[in-house]
C-alpha cells in the first residue's frame, strides 16, 4: 500500500470506525479524494518517464502511462486524458476502482528506487476528470461508416467498451441490457465510496458521445431476445453479460430472511439515496475472501452496523482481496476471522447467527475441518463466495469451468459471436480487464467483418 | 571548524560570503539582518546621483522547473530608488554598529569624469571598505548611457575605473557584464584602469518567458514587457566560465576576482573559488530562501574543508585553474566507457532510449529469464559521452570508467588525422 493510501485508509478508519454512528452518508464520500492541481503537479513529477515502462505492461489496457503523466506535468491534462482514453475508454472508472497496488503501481520502478510507487491511479483520475469537467466534444472521431451493425449484449464495462471501439471503427452498434440502467457492475457493484457523484452514469453518457451506439434497456438475452435472432439480424454479436448468479453455501436456511448475497446488498446500497435510508443489521457476518466480501463488510460498517465479522476459510495470504483492501477492512473496524468455514445457519423465528468449524491444511495440503466449532451472532449474513455465469441464457456457446470459451480473437464456439469480460476467462475479474476484452473483441470483430 | 576568513583586494572578511548589490542590500534594515544571519559582507545596492530613479511594477520574471522550483529569475529593476543621503547615512550607521563586517559601496553614474569622481568620493566618505563600479545593468540604465552601455565598451571600462581610482584611495572593484563577446577584453580594460579586483557576473540579458494567454513577455507592465537581467542558479555555468577565463589567462590572471552568478550552495561557492574567485557574492539564492542560506554556505564549506584537510580558503582558491585548458590541449587517446551496476539499476530504460535514439546505440535492453529487463553497455559502441550517466535517475548506478590503453597522450595538433598538422610539417 502506498503511503497516501495508508494515510487515507487510516483517516477514514478513524472517522467511521466507531460503532453505531448514524452519519451514514458521510461514510460514502470519496475513498481517495481527488488530486488538486498542485498535488497532480508534484506527483506527476515523480514519474521517471520510463522507456517501455513496466507500469504499462502491468496495465491490462496498456495505457501509455509515462506519456500521460508527462502531459500532466507539462500542464496538458486534457491531452493526458486523451492518451488514457484512447487505450481505456473507462479510464475514469478504472482510476477509481482498479486495484492499482497489484497492477500498474506494483510494477512502477519507483517502488525499487524509493519504496513508493507513482500514484498512477490518482493521476489518471485527475486527467480524465479534468477533461470530462470541460464538457468538450467527444475526443474521438468515428471512421467512415462501414454499413455493418453489431449487437452487444450487456451494458457493463465489457459491452460498452466493445460498443465504443466498434463505433469508432465505423460500425453501428445496438446494445441490449437486461437492467433499466447502463454500466453493469460500475453502476450496481463497485463500492459506493469508489464511485461518488453518479460517476458511472456520467461516464456512460460521455462514452456514448462518440455516436452510433443505441442502447435498449430491459432486454434480457434468453428472455426478451435470443441469440439466433441476433445472429440473423446483425453482422456480429458480442456477449458481455458478466456473471449473473452467485454461489451458494449449500446450507439449510439459506433462503431465510436476513441471509443474502453480498452482491444484492451492494447493489441495493448503490441504488439507495441517501445512503442512510439503507437498512443494515446490527451484527453482520460476511463470508468470503475476495474484494466483494471486503466491499460488503466495509460498507455495512459504514452504514452503522455495530459489529461486522468477516469469515474466511483460509489465511490472509490466500485471500484474493488485495492487501490494501484487507487493510481497509481492518481500519474500518471489521473483525476478520481466518481458517473457519460456515456449517450451519442458526435461526429461531428470526436469524440468530452462524456456526463455524475451524479449518486447517492436512498433510497433503488439503483444506479440512478440525471438528472444533464456534458461533457468531448475526441478524444479517452476506454471502460473497464467488459468482458464476447464468448458463441458461447462453445456449449454443461452449462453457468450461463456468466461463464462456473463446479463442484468441474472443470468438466463441458459435461463429460470429464474440464474448468478453467476467463471463470469459481472460485475466482477473476486474473492470479494467473487461474494458480490455471489449476493446480487443471490437478490433477482432472489425477484422472478422472485413473478411466476412 | 575550518577558518573561513579571507582577504580580497586587501580587505579582510570574516568569511568569503557577501551579499551582491541588489534589493537584499538596499537598506540598513536588510543589511543588519544579513550581518546577524552570518554574511561576511555586503555590496550595497547601487547608488546613483539624485534625483533617485523610479522603478516599474512588476519587476521579476521566473524560470521554473516542472516542480515549480526556481531555476532562475530575471528583473527589470534599476539601481537604488532611495535618496543618496539616506543610503549614505545608513551605511555610516552600519559601519559603526558592525565594524568587523565588510561594506562595499556600489555605484553608477553617467559617462562624465566629474560625476563618477564626485559620487565615488561621497560614498568613500561614508566609510565603506571599497567601491564597486556597476558597469553591467542590462536594462533601463544602459538606455541612459550607463550600466552595460559602459561595460560593453572596454575603453569606457578602463576610463571609468581610472577616474574612480584617481578619486579615492580605497580598493576599487570593477563589476563586469556578461553581455559581451569576450570577457577578457573588459577584464583587461579594468586591469589597465587600475582595478584592485573584478566582480562578475552581473545579470545576463534575457526574456525569461512569455505570457501566452496575453502574448506579452514577462514580467508584464501594463500589457507590455521588456528584456531583463537573468540570474540565479541557471546562470552559474556562464559565470564559472568567465571567472575561469580571467583566472587562467596570463594577461588577466593577476586580477583578484569576486565571483558572482547563481551561487546557491556551499559547493557552488567552492567551485567559484577553485576556478579563480577570491571570495563570492550571492543575490538570487538569498532572494529565494532568505538570508539564512548563509548557514549552509558557511557550514557546508567548512565541513568540506575539514574533510579535505584544508585549514584556510586560500589553500583551495584557484586550485582548479591549472586544469582548465583549451580543447587543443586535451588528450585524444584518453577513453572512458559507461558501466552499469545491475544491482542498482531500477530498469527505467531511460539510458537505453537516450543512447538508442540520440547517441551511439551502445546500451542494449534484453529480457531477463527470471523477469525484468537487463541493460548492458556494448563497449565497442560506447564513446564515453556521459549521456546515460547524466540521465540515470539512480546515483552511482552508471559510472564512467577509464579504459586502460597503452597509447601515449596525444593532442589534436599532434593527431595524424589533423589536416593542419600535415600542412604544418
Ligand atoms: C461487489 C463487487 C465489487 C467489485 N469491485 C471491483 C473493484 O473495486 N475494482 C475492479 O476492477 N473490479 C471490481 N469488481 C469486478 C468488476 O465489477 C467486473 O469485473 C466488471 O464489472 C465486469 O464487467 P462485465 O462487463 O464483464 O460485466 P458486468 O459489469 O457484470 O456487466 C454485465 C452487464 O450485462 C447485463 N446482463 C447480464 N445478463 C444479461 C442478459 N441475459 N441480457 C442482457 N443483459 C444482461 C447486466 O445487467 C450488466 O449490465 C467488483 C465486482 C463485484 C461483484
Ligand atoms: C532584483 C535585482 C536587482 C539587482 N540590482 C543590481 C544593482 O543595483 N547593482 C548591481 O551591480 N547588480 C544588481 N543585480 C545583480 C546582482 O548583484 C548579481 O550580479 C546577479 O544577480 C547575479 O548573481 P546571482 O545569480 O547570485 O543573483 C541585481 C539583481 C537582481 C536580481
Ligand atoms: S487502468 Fe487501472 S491498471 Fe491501468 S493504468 Fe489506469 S489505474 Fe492502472
Ligand atoms: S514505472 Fe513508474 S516512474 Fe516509470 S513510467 Fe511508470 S509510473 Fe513513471
Ligand atoms: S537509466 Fe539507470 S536505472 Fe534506468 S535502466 Fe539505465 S542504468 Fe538502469
Amino acid at each position: 500500500m502506498t503511503t497516501l493510501q495508508a494515510k487515507q485508509a487510516s483517516k477514514s478508519g478513524a472517522v467511521h470506525g466507531g460503532a453505531g454512528h448514524n452519519d451514514a452518508d458521510d461514510g460514502f464520500s470519496d475513498l481517495h479524494p481527488a488530486y488538486s492541481t498542485l498535488q497532480a503537479m508534484a506527483e506527476s513529477n515523480r514519474c521517471l518517464y520510463c522507456y517501455d515502462a513496466p507500469c504499462v505492461t502491468a496495465c491490462p489496457t496498456s495505457i501509455d502511462i509515462p506519456s500521460f503523466i508527462r502531459k500532466i506535468s507539462t500542464g496538458n491534462p486534457d491531452g493526458a486524458a486523451k492518451t488514457i482514453l484512447s487505450a481505456n475508454i473507462m479510464g475514469g472508472t478504472c482510476a477509481r476502482a482498479c486495484p492499482t497496488e497489484v497492477l500498474c503501481e506494483e510494477a512502477c520502478v519507483r517502488n525499487v528506487a524509493e519504496d513508493t510507487a507513482v500514484e498512477i491511479g490518482s493521476l489518471q483520475r485527475y486527467a480524465v476528470d479534468h477533461l470530462m469537467a470541460r464538457d468538450l466534444p467527444h475526443p474521438f472521431k468515428r471512421a467512415p461508416k462501414t454499413g455493418k451493425t453489431i449487437a452487444v449484449v450487456g451494458a457493463g464495462p465489457a459491452g460498452l467498451s466493445c460498443a465504443h471501439r466498434a463505433a469508432m471503427l465505423g460500425h453501428d452498434v445496438v446494445v441490449f441490457e437486461a437492467k433499466p440502467k447502463p454500466g453493469g457492475l460500475n453502476e450496481y457493484g463497485l463500492a459506493a465510496y469508489k464511485m461518488t457523484n453518479d460517476f458511472a452514469q456520467r461516464e456512460v453518457e460521455f462514452l456514448l458521445g462518440i455516436g452510433g451506439i443505441e442502447i435498449e434497456y430491459n432486454k434480457a438475452l434468453g428472455k426478451d431476445i435470443n441469440l439466433a435472432d441476433l445472429k440473423a439480424k446483425y453482422d456480429a454479436v458480442f456477449v458481455g453479460v458478466g456473471l449473473g448468479s452467485t454461489n451458494d453455501l449449500g446450507l439449510k436456511g439459506e433462503d431465510f430472511p436476513g441471509v443474502d448475497d453480498a452482491i444484492n446488498f451492494i447493489e441495493k446500497l448503490r441504488q439507495t439515496e441517501p445512503k442512510s435510508d439503507m437498512p443494515v443489521g446490527n451484527n453482520v457476518i460476511v463470508i468470503g475472501g475476495g474484494n466483494t466480501a471486503i466491499d460488503a463488510a466495509v460498507q455495512a460498517k459504514r452504514l452503522g452496523a455495530e459489529e461486522v465479522t468477516l469469515v474466511y476459510r483460509r489465511g490472509p495470504e490466500n485471500m484474493s482481496a488485495t492487501e490494501f483492501e484487507q487493510d481497509l477492512a481492518k481500519t474500518n473496524g471489521v473483525v476478520v476471522r481466518y481458517w473457519a468455514k460456515p456449517v450451519a445457519i442458526k435461526a429461531n423465528g428470526k436469524l440468530m447467527g452462524m456456526e463455524f468449524e475451524k479449518t486447517e491444511l492436512d498433510a497433503s495440503g488439503k483444506l479440512v475441518g478440525t471438528g472444533e466449532t464456534f458461533e457468531v451472532r448475526a441478524d444479517q449474513i452476506l454471502k460473497a463466495i464467488g459468482q458464476k455465469i447464468k448458463t441458461d441464457d447462453l445456449a449454443g456457446m461452449e462453457i468450461t469451468g463456468g466461463k464462456i470459451v473463446v479463442d484468441k480473437n474472443y470468438q466463441t464456439t458459435a461463429p460470429g459471436v464474440f464474448a468478453g469480460g467476467d463471463c470469459i476467462k481472460s485475466g482477473e475479474d476486474l473492470t479494467v480487464q473487461s474494458v480490455e476484452d471489449g476493446k480487443q473483441a471490437a478490433i477482432a470483430i472489425d477484422a472478422f467483418l472485413k473478411t466476412a | 571548524m575550518a577558518d573561513l576568513s579571507c582577504k580580497i583586494a586587501g580587505i579582510d572578511s570574516l568569511n568569503p560570503f557577501w551579499l551582491a548589490s541588489a534589493p537584499p542590500t538596499d537598506k540598513k534594515y536588510n543589511v543588519v539582518r544579513a550581518f546577524e544571519a552570518g554574511w561576511g559582507g555586503v555590496v550595497w545596492k547601487t547608488l546613483g546621483i539624485d534625483p533617485p530613479v523610479v522603478n516599474v511594477s512588476s519587476r521579476y520574471g521566473a524560470h521554473h522547473d516542472q516542480n515549480r522550483r526556481l531555476l532562475g529569475i530575471n528583473n527589470i529593476e534599476l539601481i537604488s530608488d532611495r535618496p543618496l543621503a539616506t543610503n549614505l547615512q545608513e551605511i555610516r550607521e552600519c559601519r559603526k554598529e558592525y565594524p568587523d563586517h565588510v561594506i562595499i559601496g556600489s555605484m553608477m553614474a553617467p559617462i562624465e569624469e566629474r560625476a563618477w569622481k564626485d559620487l565615488a568620493q561621497q560614498i568613500a566618505e561614508s566609510g565603506v571598505h571599497g567601491l564597486e563600479l556597476n558597469l553591467g545593468c542590462p536594462h533601463g540604465m544602459c538606455e541612459r548611457g550607463m550600466g552595460s552601455a559602459i561595460g560593453q565598451v572596454p575603453e569606457m571600462v578602463e576610463q571609468v575605473t581610472r577616474w574612480v581610482k584617481d578619486a579615492v584611495d580605497i580598493p576599487v572593484f570593477t563589476k563586469l557584464t556578461p553581455n559581451i563577446t569576450n570577457i577578457l577584453w573588459s577584464a583587461e580594460a579594468a586591469l589597465k584602469g587600475g582595478a584592485d579586483a573584478v566582480s562578475l557576473i552581473n545579470t545576463v540579458n534575457s526574456i525569461i518567458s512569455v505570457d501566452i494567454d496575453n502574448m506579452v513577455p514577462e514580467p508584464v507592465v501594463d500589457g507590455k514587457g521588456t528584456h531583463g537581467g537573468y540570474c540565479g542558479s541557471a546562470v552559474k555555468p556562464i559565470a564559472l566560465n568567465m571567472v575561469a577565463e580571467i583566472a587562467r589567462t596570463p594577461e588577466t590572471r593577476d586580477l583578484e576576482i569576486s565571483g558572482i552568478g547563481g551561487i546557491t550552495t556551499w559547493k557552488d561557492a567552492v567551485e567559484f573559488m577553485a576556478l579563480g574567485s577570491n571570495a563570492v557574492q550571492v543575490c538570487t539564492a538569498a532572494m529565494i530562501y532568505g538570508f539564512r542560506v548563509v548557514d549552509d554556505l558557511i557550514d557546508g564549506m567548512s565541513q568540506w574543508m575539514d574533510d579535505k584537510g584544508y585549514t584556510s580558503v586560500e589553500q583551495f582558491t584557484r586550485a582548479a585553474v591549472p586544469q582548465v585548458s583549451d580543447w587543443n590541449e586535451l588528450n585524444m587517446n584518453f577513453d572512458t566507457k559507461a558501466v552499469i551496476n545491475p544491482d542498482n539499476c531500477i530498469e527505467c530504460g531511460r539510458c537505453h532510449i537516450a543512447c538508442e535514439d540520440t547517441s551511439h546505440q551502445a546500451i542494449t535492453m534484453t529480457d531477463k529469464p527470471e523477469g525484468g529487463r537487463l541493460f548492458e553497455v556494448v563497449d565497442e559502441e560506447c564513446v564515453g559521452c556521459n549521456l546515460c550517466y547524466h540521465i540515470c535517475p539512480v546515483p552511482d548506478c552508471i559510472t564512467m570508467e577509464p579504459v586502460k590503453t597503452d597509447k601515449p597522450p596525444m593532442t589534436w595538433p599532434e593527431h595524424p588525422l589533423n589536416p593542419m598538422r600535415v600542412a604544418a610539417e
